[in-house]
């Protein structure tokens, strides 16, 4: 028979002393950045990148910030002392891989829109509709339009490039000012698109390829005036005898 | 065994009331000061609740972050009354049974194999072994306990609790606290019976 004492000293051994660094799993880190609209907030996890805002939304206050941030993700924050890799560049609007991104408390249909909005191209736009259907709703266009006017990540997740269907650029979580000037910045041929809108011209085609795109593509934009087709909508290209582009993949409605 | 160089810090009222006070004036630097102070003890006692040694990270962390939760919605008064440890611990308790409880309705892929950490200085590889060995045996034969005398004997034996605070935890009186716990270290003893000393001959 094993003694009492045995037992409870061989229990007393199972008690740990070097645990492992828990902080790191349950504290976000944040730090003010520079970007295209100016400093931002941006809060971050182990997995990449969970929040981006204006500090001008929160009166530059880190504490209001912190108080949105718990409201959302009822996470612990932290000070960081460096930006994950990638970061900076990326919110200053050079070119290169964007940093991971932490997504993980979003359903799959914010993920779905996000990812879709993630593929549009630098200098090119896309409308809310185009945004659905590609995240695989196509009438969920007014849902897909919430998710990125909620979007945590702006400027990572280039929701400045999702526009109205009517050629107009549409509202922005940092104001329509912003949005108009980040597209502008990207070298987005507005004018164009505003001049072509006021035709009532959505889509661009040309008549040599027999192809037909939104405005923005950098396909369409390579077209010469004397092979432009406009068109109100991807049917009517269609029954013109065109094919939507690959690139853009304007929605057949 | 290594015990490497460890501050344990006084765990007792006065330590409770610098956390408390942390907590009212900056949830998040008080949370980190929590979380440092009990984070040892946690972890420890997740160990012995989590389905396998390489959950209890997970476990102890998403305990740690319902606490921050539900400090969210607490006020000053509500934190000036709280006895911190035992609240950790009761919600650590509560975590491991609703994943318990999650696990047994969808049964998870097989468990992964489990490398031994790499040694980086103290007892030699056998000892470690040993002492690994010996761990896993007595973690094992815990698994075998019900729930309530595990984590009873666990609380006093392992982290040496008081009965008052087991019992809080528990969510019992005294009487029943140390009841579970003498009941859980016979049914051990008889384990153990029943079985070879773990660790070789003691």
């Amino acid at each position: 028979m094993i003694e009492a004492d045995a037992v409870a000293a061989a229990l007393g051994a199972l008690r740990h002393t070097d645990p492992p660094a828990l902080d790191d799993k349950l504290f976000t880190g944040w730090l003010t950045a520079p970007s295209r609209i100016g400093a931002v907030f941006v809060a971050f996890t182990p997995l990449g990148v969970q929040f981006v805002r204006s500090t001008d939304a929160f009166d530059s206050d880190p504490g209001a910030f912190a108080q949105a941030y718990r409201q959302r993700f009822a996470r612990p924050l932290r000070p960081a002392d460096r930006a994950p890799a990638g970061l900076l560049p990326v919110l200053s609007g050079r070119r290169g891989p964007t940093p991971p991104l932490d997504l993980s408390g979003l359903s799959e249909f914010e993920r779905n829109v996000l990812a879709a909005t993630r593929t549009i191209p630098t200098g090119e736009t896309r409308p809310y509709g185009w945004v659905a259907s590609e995240a695989g709703n196509p009438h969920a266009v007014r849902a897909a339009a919430s998710v990125l006017a909620r979007n945590p990540v702006p400027l990572l997740v280039p929701c400045h490039r999702v526009v109205r269907a009517d050629g107009a650029v549409g509202r922005y979580l940092f104001g329509t000012e912003h949005k108009e000037n980040l597209l502008r910045g990207e070298n987005t041929n507005l004018d164009d698109v505003a001049a072509l809108a006021r035709r009532g011209v959505h889509y661009v085609g040309s008549d040599t390829t027999g192809i037909v795109c939104f405005p923005t593509c950098h396909h369409a934009r390579r077209i010469t005036p004397a092979h432009r087709a406009g068109f109100a909508t991807v049917a009517d290209a269609v029954a013109a005898g065109y094919r939507p582009c690959r690139s853009c993949r304007p929605v057949i409605t | 065994m290594a015990v490497p160089q460890i501050v344990e810090t006084p765990t007792g009222d006065q330590t409770e009331e610098h956390l408390r006070l942390g907590l009212i004036v900056d949830l998040d630097i008080g949370f980190a000061a929590v979380v440092r102070c009990y984070g040892r003890v946690v972890y420890s006692v997740a160990l012995r609740l989590a389905a396998a040694p390489a959950d209890a990270e997970d476990l102890a962390a998403e305990a740690f972050l319902r606490a921050f939760r539900a400090l969210r919605g607490y006020d000053a008064a509500r934190i000036r009354e709280l006895r911190v440890r035992p609240w950790l611990l009761t919600i650590l308790r509560n975590t491991a049974r609703n994943a318990a409880r999650d696990a047994a309705r969808r049964p998870g892929p097989p468990p992964a194999f489990e490398p031994p950490e790499l040694a980086v200085a103290g007892p030699s590889p056998e000892q470690r072994i040993e002492s690994e060995l010996a761990q896993r045996e007595w973690g094992r034969l815990l698994r075998l306990l019900p729930e309530a005398q595990r984590v009873a004997v666990v609380l006093r034996h392992v982290e040496d609790l008081p009965i008052s605070e087991i019992a809080q935890i528990l969510g019992c009186r005294e009487g029943t606290a140390k009841s579970h716990v003498s009941r859980g270290l016979a049914r051990l003893r008889s384990l153990l019976a029943d079985t070879e000393p773990p660790g070789g001959q003691r």
